[in-house]
This record gives structure tokens, sequence and C-alpha cells, in this order.
């Protein structure tokens, strides 16, 4: 409430007459007060009241408003619901009417956008107060009034920059106004240059009119954007044919570009683009098949049709051909310089730069490849057209050009990784791509990003070593997360040596499903690459035995340790602790019990510290079979000379029988032949 | 243990003997059917196991992958050791089976089975017949007259016993290890895979090596004796091998029931090409095990 102050009146008659002369015809009072009587008490620095909760002051320095352009006004003037009323005053008082004196002002806001706000109720919508202040308002040719041309964009950030309320709850299409504005060239002239006619928000948005650009009566709509703009670039279309043909430009607004389409609002660039040169001059020339630069004879041909259906389909030829001079006949002859596609695609352009492909195309090396030879020329296309060499399913065979076994990238590479777009093909990266058209699996530019191309031994790779897990978990995200929790993560491991990360066990580019026969079998290689002794004695087990076979259902490392959550042991969150070690078992084998995991997995009979049961188990059977095989074995050999012997003495006796049976027959016939015994005679003399 | 019968006392053997005829000599019937189709289903089983045994222990050894393949990958290979090791339970069971029959057929007691002239149990005799089969080696004494069952035919019969059972053992243990972890700590499997793999290296070696030795390779009767297959063995070199026994029956006047006519050539050459199989295979694998022992063992 208001506090209310000894009140003393000391009518001035001069003000008093001045105030009745000025709102006699509205108000009709009886008598106008003083400014001096009002300021008697809001004169004192510590009137304050409560508003909303909050303390407001309710001071009135006498000094800025007799400075102001309302200095002469007498405070009655625009508080006119106090004329002629007693004071102390009750409050609140009623809004300041400002449209009393600035009608067409007034009227414009009304039928603004923040106007239309304000009659909504919205609360964000701001009134006159708002941007112009209240007692202190200077004329906008004063420096320091609060929308003097320096100070408006600030007075639209207020509500116009990111994260104001305004811009989180209400629909502006736009983001980052003031600050692109302020990197623009109308933001730079104005705020580093300090030249106030450059264009402020309320140049193009009006003052008072703002509406939004679908409104037909806004200047920034479409067909009124030539006009706003050319109220400061006033002959532009003298300058500017290549896209515009004089007055056709505003009257056929809605076929011909905006200024906007070329120069975007907010972010008008600084870049000074060549003036006066429409495509169909170049075409004049260029439309013919048979044209040959005179340096080496290449074609010079462009194939109009193919510009018009890109992505550059509205961006002129001399945007991108910069340099030319539209005065010459030849106005390309003055062209020194190479397309730079970095002039309208800056961050792709620095990326690039920085990356092993832009670095070798600075030390002019012919293998560097430039945008190009990736993007293409004219024809360029969007990387979400099916068509474009940049499109997901056509990365490999793109990359595949130089990277392919043979070609020049794959003949300079050092590194371990051959085959690569090969074994990328059969990979299940690639298999998802190529076979299965899923345009979201990972492709060469997934991993490696596609202008910050950069060696694995660059730390700001994305495939260096330390990169790798973000990189892979940009799909894989659940498992980079439980990956990051692992020992094998490099904030929670604690060792001197290279901790594995995702290529270690998957592979770069022939990475299989991890539930493919090949994988699983592999992985224990993997492992065993830094885990070798106890690699070693899993192959001693069962379970290792059996996988070295070649079947896959026997537990391998990642069946008790787990894949990405491995912990030790030790780890109340492992696979293999205390409490969880029987329900890993019974994966596999149901019914176990704690005593079943027990079992030794990774034991070894060779170690008679660590498993004496089983070393002396080991060397008691040992024993007992070299033990067996000696006393046998001495057995056998002595055996050997009897038994060859018995054998001579066998056969001699067979011999003999033979003999005997053959001469037994032979008495018969002796008469007729000669006696067979003698045909067997030599047996007798067999050994 | 045991007496173990021969075969052949009946009247089919006495008919066989009264229509032998002069074309062929009689032959002396050593086993009977049932020995020698329980010897060829241990055999099949053995050889199974072995084989599919050997390439999970010698894992390592490249052999042991292209053999699990041969035999349609571990998990085949694995259902071919279990049903084998069925098999060789069935044959254990059926034998002991037999005994107790046999025991109760003759109506005699398990005292005189046991210590009985004809028993597998090793007794005076064996230890007199090592002593001069050792004196006969070195040249000190002649050929001892061995019985029905020599003292290393009897060594032979029960380390296939005490393997049955250690290896069967183990094996079952390994066979269902959650079932013997309700009663055993969980290194006993560990201690059952060593023991299971170690005696079973010592039992293929054993048979592989010592046995083929003693009983077809020894040079008298190589390169094979058939006499386990076809029960049959010539009545001159049943008198030779086995003199106590041969003087025994003949003194008991019951040899004569014991002869038979010898099979027909294409079944000798059939059982000869079967013996020939298990025989190669057998010295394969002796072959694999002294690789993987020597040269890879790990």
């Amino acid at each position: 409430m208001l506090r209310k102050p000894s009140w003393s009146r000391s009518p001035s008659p001069l003000a008093s007459l001045c105030c009745a002369v000025l709102v006699a015809g509205s108000v009709g009072s009886a008598w106008a007060q003083e400014n001096a009587d009002c300021l008697a008490c809001h004169g004192d620095k510590d009137l304050t009241t409560t508003r909303k909760g909050s303390t407001v002051s309710l001071y009135v320095s006498e000094q800025h408003f007799g400075q102001s352009a309302h200095g002469s006004l007498t405070c009655v003037s625009c508080h006119a619901d106090l004329d002629g009323k007693e004071v102390p005053h009750n409050v609140p008082l009623a809004r300041v009417e400002c449209g009393t004196c600035h009608a067409i002002e007034a009227a414009q806001h009304a039928k603004s956008l923040h106007g239309k706000a304000i009659a909504r109720g919205d609360s964000l919508a701001p009134r006159c107060v708002d941007c112009h202040g209240n007692h202190d308002i200077l004329p906008v040719g004063d420096p320091g009034s609060a929308v003097a041309p320096l100070r408006v964009p600030f007075v639209c950030g207020r509500c116009h920059q990111e994260g104001s309320p305004v811009t989180r709850s209400r629909a502006i299409h736009q983001d980052h106004i003031l600050e692109n504005y302020s990197e623009s060239i109308h933001g730079e002239g104005l705020l580093k240059k300090g030249l106030i006619v450059a264009a402020t928000c309320a140049s193009c948005h009006t003052a008072h009119s703002i509406l939004p650009h679908t409104d037909p009566a806004s200047s920034i709509a479409r067909q009124n954007i030539a006009k706003t703009c050319t109220k400061c670039h006033a002959l532009i279309e003298q300058v500017h044919r290549k896209v515009i043909k004089g007055e056709l430009w505003e009257k056929e607004a809605h076929v011909l570009p905006a200024c906007v389409d070329c120069h975007p609002p907010h972010k008008v660039r600084k870049v000074f683009y060549d003036q006066g040169m429409a495509d169909a001059d170049c075409m004049r020339c260029h439309q013919d098949p048979a044209l040959r630069a005179s340096q080496d004879g290449r074609s010079l041909f462009v194939a109009i049709e193919e510009v018009q259906q890109s992505r550059h389909a509205k961006v002129t030829c001399s945007q991108c051909h910069s340099g030319v001079n539209a005065s010459r006949l030849r106005p390309c002859e003055t062209i020194t310089a190479k397309v730079d596609c970095a002039s309208c695609h800056a961050d792709q352009g620095q990326l690039y730069q920085k990356s092993i492909h832009g670095v070798l195309l600075g030390q002019n090396d012919p293998n560097a490849p430039s945008c190009k030879e990736c993007h293409g020329r004219h024809g360029i296309l969007g990387r979400l057209n099916p068509a474009s060499p940049t499109f997901a399913t056509n990365i490999p065979n793109l990359c595949a050009r130089c990277h392919r076994e043979g070609e020049k990238a794959a003949v300079r590479y050092k590194g371990p990784e051959h085959e690569i777009i090969a074994s990328y093909t059969e990979s299940i990266h690639g298999k998802g791509l190529l076979k299965s058209g899923l345009t979201v699996t990972a492709t060469c530019t997934s991993c490696h990003t596609a202008h910050s191309v950069l060696p694995r031994t660059d730390p700001a790779s994305t495939v260096n070593r330390k990169n790798v897990p973000a990189t892979c978990g940009g799909c894989h995200h659940g498992i980079e997360e439980a990956f990051e929790q692992s020992v094998h993560a490099t904030m929670v491991g604690k060792t001197d040596k290279d901790l594995p990360v995702c290529n270690d066990c998957h592979t770069s580019h022939t990475i299989q499903r991890a539930d493919a026969t090949g994988f699983k079998l592999e992985i224990m290689n993997k492992c065993g690459k830094c885990h070798g002794e106890i690699a070693k004695t899993y192959f001693d087990t069962y379970h290792g035995k059996v996988s070295q076979l070649g079947y896959t259902k026997t537990a391998k490392c990642f069946d008790c340790h787990g894949a990405h959550d491995i912990q030790k042991v030790t780890d109340p969150r492992s696979h293999l602790s205390r409490a969880n070690v029987v329900q890993t078992c019974q994966k596999c084998h149901s019914g176990a019990t704690r005593r079943f995991a027990g079992y030794l997995t990774h034991a070894t009979h060779h170690d008679p510290k660590k498993y004496p049961i089983l070393f002396w188990a080991f060397w008691g059977m040992t024993t007992l079979l070299v033990g067996t095989f000696f006393v046998s074995g001495v057995h056998t050999l002595l055996w050997i000379p009897r038994a060859v012997q018995m054998r001579r003495e066998l056969r001699a006796a067979e011999a003999e029988a033979a003999a005997e049976i053959a001469a037994a027959r032979a008495v018969p016939a002796a008469g007729a032949r000669g006696t067979p015994a003698g045909e067997n005679a030599p047996k007798e003399d067999a050994p | 243990m045991t007496d173990v019968g021969r075969p052949g006392a009946g009247p089919a053997g006495a008919s066989a003997v009264r229509t032998s005829t002069h074309t062929h000599e009689l032959q002396f019937c050593r086993f009977t059917p049932l020995y020698r189709t329980l010897h060829v289903l241990m055999i099949v089983s053995f050889m199974s196991l072995a084989l599919t045994g050997l390439t999970l222990k010698f894992s390592y050894t490249g052999w042991a992958g292209a053999i699990s393949r041969l035999l349609g990958g571990f998990q085949t290979a694995g259902y071919v050791h279990r049903t084998a090791a069925t098999l060789m339970v069935g044959i254990f069971v059926t034998h002991l089976t037999d005994l107790a029959r046999r025991k109760s057929r003759k109506g005699g007691s398990w005292r005189a089975l046991i210590l009985g002239p004809d028993s597998m149990l090793f007794n005076k005799k064996d230890l007199h017949d090592f002593g001069a089969t050792i004196r006969w080696f070195v040249g000190a004494g002649s050929r001892p007259r061995y019985g029905r069952w020599t003292y290393w035919e009897k060594f032979d019969y029960f380390a296939v016993f005490w393997g049955i059972f250690v290896i069967g053992s183990t094996g079952f243990a390994l066979w269902f290890p959650v079932f013997f972890t309700r009663f055993l700590p969980g290194w006993s499997i560990n201690v059952a895979t060593i023991i299971h793999s170690d005696e079973a290296l010592l039992a293929t070696g054993f048979i592989f090596t010592v046995h083929f030795f003693n009983t077809h390779l020894r040079p008298e009767k190589f390169p094979m004796d058939t006499v386990i297959f076809t029960g049959r063995m010539n009545l001159e070199e049943f008198k030779r091998d086995k003199p106590a026994e041969y003087e025994q029956l003949v003194a008991s006047g019951q040899l004569e029931r014991h002869l038979v006519d010898p099979y027909p050539p294409v079944v000798i050459r059939a059982i000869r090409a079967f013996a020939w199989t298990a025989l190669s295979l057998g010295f394969a694998m002796v072959v694999w095990i002294i690789y993987a022992m020597l040269f890879v063992y790990r």
C-alpha cells in the first residue's frame, strides 16, 4: 500500500493553467494539479509500494523527467485519471494511454503481433513502456534513447534472446536471432562500427507494425521484402540483375526469389557476392557442349538442367565461381580462385581443413579429395537423396573409389586394416546397409565422420582408441553405458596397459553378429591377447577343450564374465560374485548349486601351490600310467626273442609236416612221376 | 574271479565230432558265442569312446578338430561317447549276469567258482608261471605250461574291470555334474576330469600296444589271432599254447566235447576284415597319442 508522507500542497498557478489548457477538453475537471504536487510525494526516493508481492519504487526523478521528451508536460497529462482528484490519490492508477497523443503509433501497435497479444491477455506482450521507458523517454534521435538505433537490438533482445521466457514459450521460428544479427553485416555495422544507419530490428520489422511474415501486411511478408530492403538498398536491382529483372522483383515476388532466399534474415552474410551476373550470362558460352578450356582442353560444358535439379538450384553460378566481373565481355576472365564451398559451408569447410583429406589437399597432394570428389560438381544432391553419392547406401562405394584394395588411398595406407571395403561389405554393418537396405546402419562416415576424417593415431580422431567407445556409443548407446561402468573402461580400470575398446574384440571392418559361431570362438583369442595365462588354463578345462573343437554352446569367457559389463569377480556387480555366481552357472546348468559353482573353471594341474589336489591327482595317474607301461613294456620286449624263436620252430615243423603229407601222397604215383617231396624241401631250411 | 566256461560242451559238440569228415580238421572251441559277441561289442564301444574322447583330450591338435567334424561335430561326438559308454556298461552288466547264471547252473558255490582251476583270479600257478616265463625269456628255462588263462590274459581282464570302474564312475560324474555336486565338492569334477582322462589314456595306450602285441602281434600269432572272433583254434595250436588245459581235458576225456567244425573261408575273411579295421584304428590312435604327447603336449 501507498505509504503516505505528510502532505503539503503548493499549487503553481502557471502549471495549473497549462494543465487546464492541455487537458480541459478531455478531462474537464474542476482543477488541475501541479507536477510539484505529485513530486511532493514521488520526489521521495524511498516512496515504494508493493505489487504482486514485490516492492516497487514510486520515485520519479524530477531532473530526468524534466529532460525527457515529455518534460514539458504535467503528470496528469498522461496519468489522466488523476486529473482533478485529491492527492494523495488512491491506487492503483489506470494505465497510461500513450495513444491519446501518439494515435497513429498506438493504432499500429494495436494491430501488430504485440498489440494482439496484449488483447489476448498475453502477460509477456510488450506495451509502450516496455520498449520506450516511462518518465525518462527521450526522442529516437537522442543516442540516450531506449530505442536509439544502437540500443534497438538490446531492447528487442530482452525478449528475443535465447532462453528468455518469450523464446521458450512462444512459437518463434528463427533462433539465435540476437547472436546471428550481431554477427551479420548489419549487426557488425551497427554494433562494431557504430553506423547508426545500419539496419536494426525495427528497420525491417518496423517499430510498431510488427507482424508475422505470413501476414500480407507485414514488412517481412514475401512480397514486401524487396520493398523493405530497398528502403536502404535503394537501387539494388540495378546491380543485382542475376535474379531480379528491374521492378519484376517487386511485382512477381511469388515467382522470383526474395532477398532472404539468398541472404537469410538475421544471418545476412558479409560475403561480397559478385554482383550483376545472371546464370544466363554464363550459359551463353557454357551451354555449348564443345566448349573446352584453352589450357588443358577439358570440357567446360555445363548442363544447366543438372544445376537446376541440384541442391544449388537457387544458387547462381557466380556465387560459387566468385570473382566474375560483370562489366567484362567475358565476365569470368577475372576469376582467379577455385570454387570455395566453405564460403557458404563454413563449418564443414573448417572441419575438412583439419581432416587428413584437407591437410593433404593443403600440401597439394594429388590424391587428396576435395569437396567435389565426394559431392560432385553442378549436380550436387542432398545426402538424403538416394541418387546422391553421399546417400547412406552409396557411401561405401564412394569411399571405395580410393580406399578399395589397390586404389590410391589403400596403397598409401600403412596401417593394419586391409580389404576394408570387401570386409565391410561382409560385416554386419555392411550387410545391414547393403543387403537389408537399412539406411541407419553404420557406414564409413558413421565412424570416421564425413568431414573430420582423421587417422586413428590422431587424438582428435573419432576412431582414436580413447574415442572409439563414444563413436560406437553413438548408435550402441546402452552398450556404451554398460561398458563405461566395466573394468575395461578407462575411467574404471587401473592399469598402465591399453584397455580394450570396442574394436579390439569386435574388429573394425569385419564386425560380425555377436551370436555368430565365428565370433564366439574368436572372442577367446581376443580375451587371451591380454589374459594369456588365464585363457590357457581355461583351455585345460572341459569348457575350453570343447570350445576349441568349434562348439559354441559351452561357456566362453563372456558367458560367465559378461560381455560389456565385465567387473572384477570381487565386485558385487560381477556375474561371478558370490551372490551371482550360482545364477550364472544356472544359465546352462539348470539346477546348479553353490557346491556346483565350486568347479574350478580355470584349473590347471600344473600348479601345485594353487591346485594341490589336481596336481597330485595328475601325477598319481601319470605314475600309474608310466608304471604300467614300463612293466608291460619290459615284459613285451623280453618276450619278442622267444616269440621269434617259437615262430621259426613252428614254421620248420609245418614244413616238415607238409613234406610228410606230400611224401605220403606221392607214394602211389611214384612210378609215374618223380618225388614231389623235393618241392617242399626248401621249407625245411626256412628259419 | 571266475571260471569262464568252455563252449561246445553238449550234444552239438558231440555231433560235430561225429559228422566231421577227413576233408578238414576239427578245431577246439575256446569261447562261447556270448563272449565273442561281447568282445565285438566291446571293440565297437571302446573304439568309439577312445576316438571321441581323444578328440576332447587332444583338442588342441589339428587332428582333433578334423575327427570331430568327421564324426558330425562335437555334439554328435558327445552323443556317440555317451551311447558307447552306456553300451560298455551294458556289456559289463551282461558279463556279471552271465557269471552269476553260470554259477547257479553249475550249482557250485562262489568259492568254487573263484578258486577253481579255470578261475580268472590270480592263483599260485600264475605266480609260478610268471617266474617261469621270465626265466624262459632270459633263456633260463623252457616255456611254461600255461593253463586255460595265462597271467597276462588275467591282467588284461582285470585291467578292463578296473578301467570300467574308474573311467565309468568318473565319467558319470562328468555326465551329471549337477547331480554329483549335490554331495561332492565342485573341485571333485576337476579331479574326475583328470582321472577319467588319464585312466582312459592308460586304457587306450595299453590295449592298442600291450594287448595288441600279447594276443595278435607276437610273432607266433602274427599278424592276428582270430580266436576271440571265431571262438575256434587249431588243435595243434591249442596243444602248444595251453598245454596244461589240453592235458587236463584229455585226462578228463572231455576234449572231444569241445571240438567243432571250422567256419567257412568267407566268414573267416569277414572276421579278418573287421579285425584289421579295429587293429588299424587302434594303431592310428596310438600314433596320434604319441604325436600329441610328444610334440604338442601342454
